[in-house]
C-alpha cells in the first residue's frame, strides 16, 4: 500500500478510535480527530492526504469544515462519511469539493479502495502540478515587453 | 368512479337548502303576489262600477219609460176632460165613442173609461164590465180625486175582482164636480217592467210606499220590506228623477243581492231592479278563479324552480365543501407524514451511528482473530461466524435506516420526473420486512421501459404505500400474496396492487373512498388513507379504481396520466 496520510474527523469518539486501531493495523497513516474545528487545527500543521469526514457534528459542520479544508489544502481529497442518508448534503459536499461520500456503518475494505483512489487522484493532481511548475521554470523569463534574441554585443 | 357521499344530507345542508328555498321564494312570491293583489283590485274595482253603472243606466232609463206612460195617460185623460162638455159623455153611448177613438188613437191601453157625479156615483160608463151605477163615494181614488183634481191610483182589484189601476181628472161644470176616470190595462203596464230581466235572477218591478207590488213580479219574490221603506225615505231620489239608488245587501235568504232604485209617480211608487250579486258579478268570479288558478300554477312553477335551483346550488356547495375537506384532510396528513418523517429520520441517524460503532468494533475484533494468540483457539471459527453474523445484521440494520431516511426525505409536493418502477421497487423493499411478519409474500411484475411521470414523488409514494399496507392488512390473518403490476395502457401508466385477502363487500365498495369511512378495528384506521389516496391521484389527472370479490381478494388500479409536452412545460 502506498505510504499516504489520512485524518479521520468524526464526533463520535468510539467509532474514531476503533477506525483508527483498525487503519493503523493495515499500515496506514491514520490520525483522528474529534470536531470540524480541530480538523482544520492539524492541517494547519500537518501534511494530510486525505481527510475523511463525518458530515454530522456539533460547532463546525461537515460541509463547513470541507470548505475550510479546501482553503488551507486544496490538494487534500476528502471522503465524506455519514450516517445521514440525505442527497442534498451529498450534492452540496461534491460541489464543494469532496472526492466521494460514504454511509456508515461502512465496510473496511470499500474504504481503503476509496482511500487509494482518493490518494491516487491526488497524486496525478500533484504530479500535473508539479510538471506545470517545471514547465514555467525552464519558459524564458521576460523581463521587459522586448525578447532580446542572440547576442546584443 | 365512487359516487357522491350522501354528506348532502345532512342537517347542515338541509337548513342551508330550506333557506335558499324560501328566499328565491320570498323574493319570488311578494312581487308577484303584491302586483297581481293591485291588478286584481284595481280590475274588481272598475268591473263593479261597469256593472252598478249598468243597472243604474237600466233603472234610469226604465223609470223614464214608465214614468212617461203613466203621465202620458194621465194628460190623455186630462185633456179629453177638459175638451169635452159634461152632457157629451153623460150618455154611456157617447162615451163609448170617445173610449172607441182613443182605443184607436193609443191602442187598447185603456180598459174602460166612466163618470162620476160628485156623490160618487157613475153616472156613464163605457167598457166591457157593467158598471154604471156603479157607486165610488168610499174609494180612496176618488177622495183623493175629490181633493185634489186628479189622481193616478195604485194597483187594486176594485169591484172587476182583477188588478188595475184608475186615471180619474176633476172638473167642473154649473159649478157641479164631475170626474173622468179611465182605467189603464194591467197587462199592458206590467209588460212594461216585466220586460226589464237581466239573466236568470235580474227582474223588476213596482212597489207602492207599503211595500206592495204595482206589478207582478217575473220570479216569485218576497220584497225586503226594510230596505224599500229605507229606499223610499231617500228624499233625493223624488227631487232628481234622473237619480238611481243603489243598495248591494244580503236579502232575508241570505243571498247577496244587488238593489237599483228610483221613484215613479212623483215619489209615490218605486222601481225596483234586483239582481242576485253572484249572478251580476259572475264573470268577475270567472275571472277570480282563472286568476288564483294562474297564481297557483305560479306559485307551484316557483316552487319547483325554487327547489331545483336550490338544490342544484346545495349541490355545487356541497361538493364544494367536501373537496376543500378532502384537500385539508390530506394538508393534515401530509403534515403528519412530514413530522413522522423527520421523526424516523432523526431515529435511523441516532441508530445508524452505534451500529456504525458495533460493526467497526466487530471489525476490529476481526481484524484481531487473524493474530496468532487467536489463531490458537478452539472456538475461532465460531467467533469468527459470530462476528461475520454481527457485520451481516450491521449491514441489514444499515439497509433498513438508510431505505427509511430515503422515504423521509421525500415528503415534498414538488413534482419531479419519475420512473415509477423504481419507486415501486423501493416500496416493496421497505414494505418487505412488514409482510414477511405477515405471511404475505410480494410479487412485482414491472413493465420495462415505462415513460417519466412527472409528479410529486412523496404523494406518489403515499397512494402506492397506502395501497400495499392495506393489501397486507386485508391479509393480515391468514398472509397471502401481494402483486404489484405496472404496465402502461396508451396514454396512462397502471400501477396494479392486488391481494388475495378476504375482499370488500359489495356495499362497502361504494363508499370506501369517502373519508372517514373504514372497516379497520378502531384505532387502527383513520378512515383517510383511501380518501387521500383517492384525493391525490385525481389532483395528478389520474384516478383509482377498485374491484373487489369476498374472500378472494381485491384489486386496486391507478392511472397516471403520461406527462404530454406541454404539461411538462407548463409544470
Amino acid at each position: 500500500m502506498d505510504e499516504f496520510n489520512v485524518l479521520f474527523v468524526d464526533d463520535e469518539v468510539d467509532f474514531l478510535e476503533t477506525l483508527l486501531k483498525r487503519m493503523k493495523k493495515r499500515q496506514l497513516n491514520a490520525s483522528g480527530v474529534n470536531s470540524g474545528e480541530a480538523a482544520v487545527a492539524y492541517l494547519q500543521d500537518h501534511a494530510v492526504d486525505i481527510v475523511v469526514l463525518d458530515v454530522r457534528m456539533p460547532g463546525m459542520d461537515g460541509i463547513e469544515t470541507l470548505k475550510n479544508i479546501k482553503k488551507i489544502s486544496p490538494l487534500t481529497e476528502v471522503v465524506m462519511l455519514t450516517g445521514h442518508a440525505c442527497l442534498e448534503i451529498a450534492r452540496e459536499g461534491m460541489e464543494a469539493g469532496a472526492f466521494d461520500y460514504l454511509m456508515k456503518p461502512i465496510n473496511i475494505d470499500e474504504l481503503l479502495y476509496k482511500l487509494q483512489d482518493a490518494y491516487q487522484k491526488k497524486s496525478i493532481q500533484q504530479e500535473k502540478i508539479q510538471r506545470l511548475e517545471e514547465v514555467m521554470t525552464a519558459r524564458p523569463s521576460i523581463t521587459s515587453n522586448t525578447i532580446t534574441v542572440g547576442s546584443s554585443s | 368512479m365512487t359516487p357522491l357521499p350522501l354528506f348532502e344530507q345532512t342537517a347542515y345542508y338541509k337548513a342551508l337548502m330550506r333557506k335558499m328555498v324560501a328566499a328565491i321564494m320570498t323574493v319570488s312570491f311578494i312581487p308577484v303576489f303584491l302586483v297581481s293583489s293591485a291588478i286584481f283590485y284595481q280590475f274588481r274595482l272598475s268591473y263593479k262600477e261597469k256593472i252598478y253603472a249598468q243597472f243604474m243606466d237600466t233603472v234610469q232609463k226604465h223609470s223614464m219609460n214608465i214614468d212617461r206612460f203613466i203621465t202620458s195617460k194621465f194628460q190623455e185623460i186630462q185633456y179629453l176632460s177638459r175638451s169635452i162638455a159634461m152632457q157629451d159623455i153623460t150618455q154611456d153611448i157617447s162615451l163609448r165613442r170617445q173610449l172607441v177613438l182613443m182605443q184607436k188613437v193609443y191602442g187598447p191601453v185603456l180598459v174602460d173609461m166612466g163618470v162620476i157625479d160628485d156623490q160618487g156615483l157613475q153616472i156613464a160608463y163605457a167598457g166591457p164590465y157593467a158598471l154604471t151605477g156603479a157607486r165610488y163615494t168610499d174609494a180612496g181614488w176618488f177622495r183623493k180625486v175629490m181633493a185634489d183634481a186628479s189622481d193616478i191610483s195604485d194597483v187594486f182589484l176594485g169591484l172587476r175582482g182583477s188588478p188595475h189601476f184608475i186615471v180619474a181628472v176633476r172638473n167642473s161644470q154649473e159649478g157641479r164636480p164631475w170626474t173622468l176616470r179611465a182605467t189603464i190595462d194591467f197587462n199592458a203596464f206590467n209588460a212594461l217592467v216585466e220586460g226589464i230581466r237581466g239573466g236568470k235572477t235580474g227582474i223588476a218591478f213596482i212597489v207602492n210606499r207599503d211595500v206592495e207590488f204595482q206589478t207582478r213580479p217575473a220570479v216569485n219574490i218576497v220584497p225586503d220590506k226594510r230596505l224599500i221603506q229605507s229606499l223610499f225615505q231617500k228624499k233625493t231620489l223624488s227631487k232628481k228623477p234622473d237619480n238611481v239608488h243603489l243598495v248591494e245587501t244580503v236579502d232575508v235568504s241570505g243571498v247577496k243581492v244587488i238593489y237599483a232604485a228610483s221613484f215613479l209617480k212623483n215619489g209615490e211608487w218605486l222601481l225596483v231592479y234586483r239582481q242576485n250579486a253572484a249572478e251580476a258579478f259572475s264573470k268577475l268570479n270567472q275571472m277570480q278563479v282563472l286568476s288564483i288558478l294562474i297564481f297557483i300554477l305560479g306559485g307551484v312553477g316557483i316552487v319547483i324552480m325554487a327547489y331545483l335551483i336550490s338544490g342544484r346550488m346545495v349541490h355545487r356547495i356541497a361538493v364544494s365543501d367536501h373537496e376543500k375537506e378532502i384537500l385539508n384532510q390530506q394538508v393534515i396528513e401530509t403534515g403528519r407524514l412530514a413530522s413522522i418523517g423527520e421523526l424516523a429520520a432523526g431515529i435511523a441517524h441516532e441508530i445508524n451511528n452505534p451500529v456504525a460503532i458495533m460493526v467497526e468494533e466487530a471489525g476490529w475484533i476481526q481484524d484481531l482473530l487473524d493474530e496468532e494468540d487467536f489463531r490458537q483457539s478452539e472456538n475461532l471459527e465460531e467467533f469468527r461466524r459470530a462476528v461475520a453474523q454481527i457485520k451481516t445484521q450491521g449491514a441489514r440494520c444499515k439497509d433498513i435506516t438508510h431505505k427509511l431516511l430515503s422515504f423521509a426525505r421525500k415528503t415534498d409536493p414538488r413534482q419531479q420526473n419519475v420512473q415509477i418502477n423504481d419507486l415501486v421497487s423501493e416500496l416493496v423493499a421497505l414494505s418487505d420486512q412488514r409482510a414477511r411478519r405477515s405471511m404475505v409474500v410480494i410479487h412485482a411484475e414491472l413493465m420495462e421501459n415505462l415513460p417519466l411521470l412527472r409528479l410529486s414523488v412523496s404523494e406518489l409514494q403515499q397512494v402506492i404505500l397506502n395501497l400495499i399496507n392495506n393489501a397486507i392488512d386485508a391479509m393480515e390473518r391468514k398472509g397471502g400474496e401481494l402483486f404489484i403490476y405496472t404496465r402502461q395502457e396508451e396514454r396512462w401508466v397502471v400501477i396494479e396492487v392486488s391481494d388475495t385477502g378476504c375482499g370488500i363487500p359489495e356495499d362497502n365498495l361504494q363508499r370506501i373512498f369517502d373519508p372517514f369511512f373504514t372497516t379497520k378495528p378502531v384505532g387502527k384506521g383513520t378512515g383517510l388513507g383511501l380518501a387521500i389516496c383517492y384525493g391525490i391521484v385525481r389532483k395528478m389527472g389520474g384516478d383509482i379504481r377498485v374491484r373487489s370479490t369476498l374472500n378472494v381478494g381485491t384489486v386496486f388500479t391507478v392511472y397516471l396520466p403520461i406527462a404530454t409536452p406541454d404539461r411538462y412545460e407548463a409544470s
